[in-house]
């Protein structure tokens, strides 16, 4: 795995400066059935294809950020700030 | 010795004579020799013993491309003695030979043991009895590989390093082609990086153009090239790649083609014009192009005696006609069928290639062979990179078919060959890149036109070799690495491996350093004859990395462990610390007696450094809410000047990490963290803040404070000579926090007791580290005062029984059976991280308990050590056990069956063959009511 993902703050940098958080997958607003928690802590969508997704600019300016990719290419489409 | 007069273009200084040893014995190089053209100079023919047969082998192609010549250089074994330049003092030596590369035991294996090392020969030889396969695996082992690895390595004596660079274009090749375009794409204004591995000096800069030197490209992963430069591994990532990576020239497969004496036309070229040394006295030449022809007149006119030149194909060319008028004997339709002698070639046998050669047999007195079975491009890397190749029948070999976006090709590896056209390739696929990538203007779009499309392909004709000759001659070598034979690709195909995939994986055909490239299409083409089909149907096998042989420490990277160290670290130096890793950071453990440190925080007071605890300042409108939402308990109504203990939660109820917050005004919060926890719980607070968009900041101090924590019965009195502020117990209240200048550092005092003792954890800026623990260090010598390291800090909180997150708890532990149901409040009406989920566990009562427990006898159990229920079952583990010195007793901490997680109950700890009975004890062991830590 190698590519390059664009952070807000500090621009262009290799995928190993960033630190992975997974699909962006909202917590829920009101207080969820134990079946809805565990889907909330444990299920993921898993897509082949284009994906909102956390990630982190871990050795970098350590800002938390969105980004669009496409998970069979590694394709970093768009990034920015929440 | 055989040096040549001079040549036109020898790359020799005869003026600089350089010495170095081969297995011990001096050799005699010109500077710019390598070592392989000095040793071949010096007369020498045998340069190594093959993988599996030991067999005598010399140079074969002279570009280290092939593993005939490799060695072991100053104690490192993988270099290749015709690419590794003679050095003055270089230590030289053979592998894979015992005892020596002439008088080698393991050379029966050729002889008499050829039938018993078929392919997978350690599965099926060597597998009964049964009982002997240990003996077996023991001398197999011994057997297998090339070169030793030295026992032990100076540290730090190859010092490695990697290095980004992100370019335009990235050019692989420095060829013609690949030189051409790299100047194309530069002068259109793109920033090109070309990567060549003729050594500095052997390839000239080109303006614009960052020229690597000496540097192999290993693959592509995803579009990123790897290029390995002496010690440094280049990380190159280009918007366009162009790869220029020119041919392989392919041996051919005859019996005995392995001798030392045969030789690729290419090899025998170099070492006479590049290093000015006869290849040989008598010369067979084979060959399928005109390749064979033109090197059989350049070694002619070198001193070469040409015996014989077999050309393939069916007509003579005019290149052919000029050797018979010179003289020199050339066979059409003919080529080499065996290769005989002992000790290296001494005949050589050719044949019409016809159903009836065995009448049209000639023998020639030889000391060499040159072969030529045509050159394939060498398309490892533009695979790797996406591009296709098909079979092309013409030429017998597979050909670039598809490029995908962004990589293009140039020169001679998709088949244009001539100095003109190839530099016009180069230009176009150079232009090309840089025009895609928005460079260039009208006049490099007017050249992009006159260059049009590019140039096609050479129409040499060719002959396409034949998959082996003279195979019931000896043994013909598909594959030099690993000695396998056409015979050896004929059974493995007759045992059901008959896909190249499985061909490959079973014989390890193209899997030794050559990396496939003299075996790939042989083995490609035996198997298409073996099984009656086409090339086109039998494909190649998948182009993986790395394509050069490359040192492990090259992809290690820099050998060099980060380390975090306090601003204190040298006081603790000089104080004879026992220092020891704890995560990233250098602790000390003790000062020698761990014990008497533990006595000394409950019966006087004691100093320790824990300035690696996280620190984060949390500040802003919002930042109470920020803390509610965080934390299960509640920190908005936290009176400022007051600190309270929380437990971090995930969504999953389960605890995450802990620490102490402590509320400065009404908008600051300062928030400790574990140590080992600081960074992800920065990240974790980080993550919640971009999600709710709160009115907070988020300060990450943990570099920039260092913190000390002074504890003990005379800790009080200590601070008290040092620091601004009244301390009595009225006015510095246990979880109290105030701001004080110590030894004229303004620092933050948190009261609170970790050990369990009376307790100020100072935090201050780190610059001053060790002038505030000088200041509490003379300041408490009157008071019996002593440093203490991490390992008496664990036996003070665990007389506590306070948790560490991570050590007692895992990632399953909720803070109801971790025994702190108190720091969760579900009466909270604000929603918090992990409210749900301990709802949840609330009401489920848990199975397992965190709980501490006595030993009456002396015995510590080991720290993970089992935990048996009722039944005699697994039921729990030992996390945290010690001796502890106030008590004189064995204290520890347990995760036990909830029906035992009462005081007094008796539990069994099997500990590595012992049997252990304990008792178990919920409340602290030391000062259970916490009347020390409130006095």
């Amino acid at each position: 795995m190698s590519f390059l993902l664009t952070c807000p703050n500090c621009g262009v940098r290799e995928v190993t400066d960033f630190g992975y958080g997974g699909e962006i997958n909202p917590r829920p607003t009101a207080a969820p059935s134990f079946r809805e928690l565990n889907a909330y802590n444990y299920f993921r969508t898993n897509v082949a294809g284009v994906q909102r997704e956390w990630w982190f600019h871990r050795s970098g300016c350590r800002a938390w950020f969105y980004a669009e990719r496409d998970t069979t290419t590694n394709e970093v489409l768009t990034t920015e700030l929440p | 010795m055989s040096r040549l007069a001079p040549q036109p273009g020898e790359r020799i200084d005869r003026s600089r004579l350089i010495s170095f040893t081969f297995d011990g014995k001096p050799v005699t190089a010109f500077e710019g020799d390598t070592i392989g053209s000095a040793l071949y100079a010096a007369g020498q023919r045998t340069f190594s013993r093959s993988f599996k047969y030991h067999r005598r082998r010399g140079l074969m192609c002279v570009a280290g491309q092939c593993p005939n010549c490799i060695c072991s250089v100053d104690g490192a074994p993988g270099a290749r003695m015709c690419t590794e330049p003679a050095r003055e003092g270089l230590v030289v030596e053979h592998v894979n030979a015992t005892p020596s590369l002439e008088h080698d035991v393991m050379e029966i294996t050729d002889r008499a043991g050829t039938k018993f090392t078929p392919p997978g020969f350690y599965y099926k030889t060597f597998i009964r009895p049964r009982k002997l396969w240990p003996l077996y695996e023991k001398l197999l082992r011994n057997a297998a590989g090339l070169g030793k690895l030295r026992a032990e390595q100076p540290e730090r004596e190859w010092r490695t390093e990697y290095r980004r660079r992100h370019a335009d274009v990235l050019v692989v090749g420095g060829g013609i082609a690949g030189r051409a375009a790299a100047a194309a794409a530069a002068s259109a204004g793109a920033d090109v990086v070309l990567v060549d591995e003729g050594l500095a000096g052997q390839t000239a800069p080109l303006d614009g153009v960052e020229l690597i030197a000496g540097g192999s490209a290993l693959g592509s992963f995803d579009r990123l090239v790897p290029v390995w430069q002496g010690d440094t591994l280049h990380q190159i990532r280009a918007a366009r790649l162009v790869f220029a990576t020119g041919t392989i020239e392919q041996p051919l497969v005859f019996a005995g083609n392995d001798l030392p004496g045969v030789m690729l036309t290419g090899g025998a070229l170099r070492l006479a014009q590049t290093y000015a040394v006869l290849p040989g006295e008598r010369a067979v030449i084979a060959t399928t192009t005109d390749r064979g022809l033109t090197a059989a007149q350049a070694l002619r006119a070198a001193g070469v005696e040409i015996v014989a030149v077999c050309d393939l194909r069916p007509e003579v060319n005019e290149l052919g006609r000029e050797l018979r008028r010179a003289g020199v004997p050339v066979f059409t339709g003919h080529t080499v069928i065996e290769a005989r002698g002992r000790k290296g070639v001494q005949t050589a046998v050719i044949s019409a290639l016809n159903p009836s050669f065995a009448t049209d047999e000639h023998e020639f007195d030889c000391d060499s062979v040159l072969m030529s079975g045509g050159a394939v491009p060498a398309t490892s890397l533009l695979l790797q990179a996406g591009a296709k190749t098909e079979y092309d029948e013409r030429r017998g070999h597979f050909a670039i078919a598809e490029l995908p976006a962004g990589v293009f090709a140039a020169g001679e590896v998709i088949g244009v060959t001539g100095d003109e056209t190839a530099a016009r390739s180069g230009e176009l696929a150079g232009l090309k890149a840089a025009h895609e990538l928005g460079f260039g203007d009208k006049h490099s779009r007017a050249q992009l036109q006159v260059l049009g499309t590019a140039p096609a392909a050479d129409d040499e004709p060719v002959a396409v070799a034949p998959p082996v000759a003279g195979a019931s001659r000896g043994k013909c070598f598909a594959c030099f690495c690993e000695d396998v034979t056409s015979k050896d690709i004929g059974l493995s195909i007759d045992e059901g491996y008959d896909s190249i995939e499985l061909s490959k994986r079973y014989t390890t055909v193209t899997m030794g350093p050559c990396q496939g490239r003299m075996c790939q299409l042989q083995s490609v083409r035996l198997m298409a004859q073996h099984n009656g089909t086409s090339l086109g149907d039998v494909g190649v096998t998948t182009a993986r990395p790395p394509w050069v042989s490359v040192p492990m420490g090259i992809l290690g990277g820099r050998p060099v462990e980060p380390a975090k160290r306090s601003s204190i670290h040298s006081r603790h130096r000089a104080l004879g610390a026992n220092v020891k890793w704890a995560g990233d950071w250098r602790r000390a453990y003790d000062y020698g007696d761990p014990a008497a440190e533990a006595l000394a925080v409950n019966r006087a007071a004691g100093l320790i450094d824990v300035s690696t605890l996280g620190k984060l300042l949390v500040r802003g409108a919002d930042a109470g809410v920020f803390l509610d939402r965080l934390y299960p308990n509640r920190f908005s109504d936290l009176k400022p000047g007051r600190i309270r203990y929380g437990v971090i939660s995930s969504d999953a109820g389960r605890i995450v990490d802990d620490g102490t917050i402590c509320r400065l005004d009404d908008e600051t919060y300062y928030v400790t963290t574990t140590s080992s926890g600081a960074g992800a719980v920065e990240e974790w607070f980080g993550w919640w803040l971009a999600d709710w968009k709160l009115d907070v900041r988020l300060t990450d101090l943990t570099q920039g404070m260092a913190a000390v924590n002074l504890a003990g019965p005379r800790a009080r009195e200590i601070i008290s000579t040092v620091c601004d502020i009244d301390c009595s117990n009225d006015a510095f209240k246990y979880l109290d926090g105030r701001h004080a200048t110590i030894a004229g550092v303004r620092c933050l005092v948190l009261r609170i007791g970790f050990v369990g003792e009376v307790g100020y954890e100072i935090h201050f800026p780190a610059a001053f580290g060790e002038h505030v623990w000088d200041a509490l260090m003379a300041a408490g010598e009157p008071h019996g005062l002593k440093p203490f390291g991490l390992e008496p800090q664990r036996v003070l909180r665990l007389q506590k029984m306070h948790i560490l997150v991570g050590q007692d708890t895992d990632s399953e532990s909720t803070p109801f059976a971790a025994a702190m149901p108190w720091i969760v409040k579900l009466d909270k009406q604000q929603d918090f991280i992990g409210k749900w989920a301990l709802e949840h566990y609330s009401e489920l009562p848990p199975s397992i308990a965190l709980v501490g427990f006595t030993l009456p006898n002396g015995d510590v159990p080991t720290e993970g050590a089992v935990v048996l229920g009722e039944d005699g079952s697994p039921a729990g583990q030992v996390t945290s056990s010690r001796h502890s010195p106030v008590l004189d007793r064995t204290i520890g901490m347990a995760w036990v069956p909830a029906a035992l997680a009462h005081d007094g109950a008796k539990i069994t700890i099997s500990d590595v063959g012992r049997q252990l009975a304990a008792e178990i004890q919920t409340r602290p062991f030391y000062d259970p009511d916490g009347e020390v830590l409130r006095s």
